[in-house]
């Protein structure tokens, strides 16, 4: 008996119980659909973020301060245990090989206001080199300059979710807001990068970092000029490592550290890993979770064949007295159980593929929109994880009808 | 040739022992066609599924064509079943939802023969059903259903048609019909068939009788009168003609 002929006995016989077929394939159709959706859907969550820390700029490294408390000795007063602009400023001067721009940041939350309107963001102090180290652009006016710097102007450049929520949508440039009760004025409108996991790029203020010490910390701030982050832009990918090796070195020497560094250099690459690692745990786990879906589903066609074994045992009998072998019964069985796996396996990747396609046409909350992606490696692993659930599970019925005894199958009623 | 030595089979039921075969020995030569008659449970059915292969003695010899029966395995049984032995049963046994092409196909199936479609076709003609090849077994009569048995064991054509009652579920007439495809393959084919019946009209219509009781041969006798059992089949015949119905092509 040939391999096609075993497949038409298969499909002759499911199709004389269309609805139960139906019903039991349903199984795997949801399962696989799941399968394919949910992980479709965590690749998507993994290349959105993906592109977000792509979006902050090319070859960066990223120095922020480390613990301050070193072993549980106590620092001297006046050693530097955190990042100041004078580190950024070093970083800057002292003519790193490996350095293409230095930009420092100073964040805070604080209340603007601009003619009754106010909102709640961050207050981001910079300097002109951060334009271009995390590649934003200005829409309309433009972006803070040196003298800005030097002067500790009062001036702001807003993101685009800013204008939406202060001005309405109006072109900002030009108007005073009120930050911390000091006024601003709006000098530029930044190119709105939509949203990210790391809080919203469009949802910022952008300030000279001078002006942040000078205007904005008054009272609780010392005098040292810290800044919670110095991003560093390496002169092309093959230097990232000489970079982060020339940034420790000169970080080291400035805060006289002979142990333990009191700060930390990420490149973009270590986040991406970072990122990536917990999306593919999450695309695991949803993948897992699925999983279980379909090892039900495969449960429902064993239950299926045993109850269909028991009802065509006399069939099972009638084949038997007209030559049919053991292996000819386990093959129809299995081919059965694996036909049944299969067609539900294939629907259950169409559905799965719709559904990731439904997903993602919808945007998840301002601007990001999740691109859910269908590899066909998980197309193929749904699809044969269906066969082997199908086979696994066929097996018992199908060894239970092959064993059966010709006269005791042909006088069952 | 079928021979039979000393055979035993013993179902054990509860704590008792059933000696549905019980010493029983007996040749059945080619072409022989052979009656098997006696009460229920004398073990008439036992010898017909050992005959058949369907199973095997719990000790003893049977040989057919010289090749001892009781040591084959599974899938020798299952061979001889499909090429030496053709099944008629009592209640028809065909595969419902399928065609009656397809249920006189299975055989070959199982047999891997090529032009299956075509000598199906054939077959069904010989029995008179060529007119309905697509037909399911629930929208045939009770003696249609048993030439598409019929056309269903000698597909492989084999050597021995073993029939189990094959007129019990049927009205007279169409018992009367079937018995004459009996005949034709005898007579024609020189089919060697071993017959279980109870009727005593179809007994005399065998070439011997064998009486079975208690799993024993309790008589083994040849029918004489051959050219009597021609009369009725040509009476049968002649009735159905004058009924008005149409006969099978014959075989």
């Amino acid at each position: 008996m040939t391999f096609i002929e075993s497949i038409r006995i298969a499909l002759r016989s499911l199709s004389a119980n269309k609805l139960r077929a139906a019903l039991t394939m349903l199984g795997i159709i949801i399962g696989v659909a799941a399968v394919i959706a949910l992980m479709g859907i965590g690749r998507g969550a993994q290349k959105a973020i993906d592109s977000q820390i792509n979006s902050m700029g090319t070859n960066l490294i990223f120095v922020s301060p480390g613990s301050t408390n070193q072993g549980g000795v106590r620092t001297s007063q006046g050693s530097a245990q955190t990042l100041t602009y004078d580190d950024a400023v070093a970083l800057a001067t002292e003519g790193l090989s490996a350095v293409a721009a230095v930009a420092p940041e100073v964040r805070n939350f604080g209340q603007a206001v601009y003619m009754g309107n106010n909102v709640n963001t961050q207050i981001v102090g910079v300097t002109p080199e951060y334009e271009t180290v995390r590649n934003y652009a200005v829409q309309s006016g433009e972006f803070i300059n040196a003298a800005n710097v030097t002067a500790r102007s009062t001036v702001a450049v807003v993101g685009a979710n800013i204008v939406t929520n202060l001005f309405s949508g109006e072109d900002p440039v030009g108007q005073t807001i009120r930050i911390n009760n000091v006024g601003f004025k709006i000098v530029g409108v930044l190119v709105a990068k939509g949203g990210s996991g790391f809080g919203n790029q469009d949802d910022q203020i952008l300030v000279p970092l001078t002006t942040v010490s000078a205007r904005l910390q008054r009272g609780n701030f010392r005098g040292s000029n810290l800044v919670n982050q110095i991003s560093v832009q390496a002169a092309d990918a093959s230097q990232m490592d000489v970079a982060i090796q020339q940034i420790s070195e000169v970080l080291r020497e400035r805060h006289k550290i002979r142990f333990e560094d009191d700060f930390t250099v990420r490149s973009q690459q270590d986040l991406l890993a970072t990122a990536n690692q917990v999306t593919g745990v999450l695309t695991l786990f949803l993948g897992g979770v699925a999983g279980i879906s379909l090892l039900v589903g495969g449960i429902g066609i064993m239950n299926i064949m045993l109850v269909s074994v028991t009802e065509r045992t006399r069939e099972i009998g009638i084949r038997k007295a007209i030559g049919a072998t053991r292996g000819n019964i386990l093959a129809q069985f299995l081919t059965e159980a694996t036909v049944l796996s299969v067609f539900g396996g294939l629907i259950g990747v169409g559905v799965g593929a719709g559904i990731a396609k439904i997903i993602s046409s919808a945007p998840l909350g301002g601007t990001m929109v999740l691109n859910s992606v269908v590899g066909a490696d998980s197309v193929l692993l749904a699809t044969l994880f269906a066969t082997a659930v199908g086979l696994f599970f066929g097996i018992y019925p199908a060894y239970r009808a092959a064993s059966l005894h010709p006269i005791d199958a042909l006088r069952y009623e | 040739m079928i021979e039979i030595e000393n055979v035993y089979k013993i179902y054990r039921m509860g704590d008792a022992e059933v000696h549905a075969l019980d010493g029983l020995s007996l040749t059945i030569n080619e072409g022989e066609w052979v009656a098997i008659v006696g009460p229920s449970g004398s073990g008439k059915s036992t010898l017909m599924n050992m005959i058949g292969c369907l199973d095997q003695p719990t000790s003893g010899s049977y040989k057919l064509d010289g090749v001892e029966v009781a040591k084959m395995n599974d899938r020798d049984l299952a061979r001889v079943r499909n090429r030496k032995i053709g099944f008629v049963f009592q209640t028809f046994n065909l595969l419902s939802r399928t065609s009656a092409l397809a249920n006189v196909e299975l055989p070959l199936v199982y047999a891997g023969a090529r032009d299956r479609r075509k000598r199906a076709v054939a077959a069904l003609a010989r029995v008179g059903l060529g007119d309905r090849l697509h037909h399911r077994p629930n929208e045939l009569s009770g003696g249609q259903q048993q030439r598409v048995a019929i056309a269903r064991a000698l597909i492989t054509e084999p050597a021995i048609i073993l029939a189990d009652e094959p007129t019990g579920n049927l009205d007279s007439k169409s018992g009367a019909e079937i018995m004459e495809l009996f005949h034709e393959m005898h007579k024609v084919q020189g089919l060697t068939i071993v017959m279980v019946t109870h009727d005593p009209d179809i007994a005399a219509q065998c070439e011997r009788v064998i009486h079975i009781r208690d799993g024993k041969v309790l008589s083994d006798e040849r029918n004489g009168e051959r050219r009597h059992v021609f009369t009725i089949a040509e009476e049968v015949a002649e009735a159905a003609e004058t009924a008005g119905v149409t006969q099978g092509a014959g075989i």
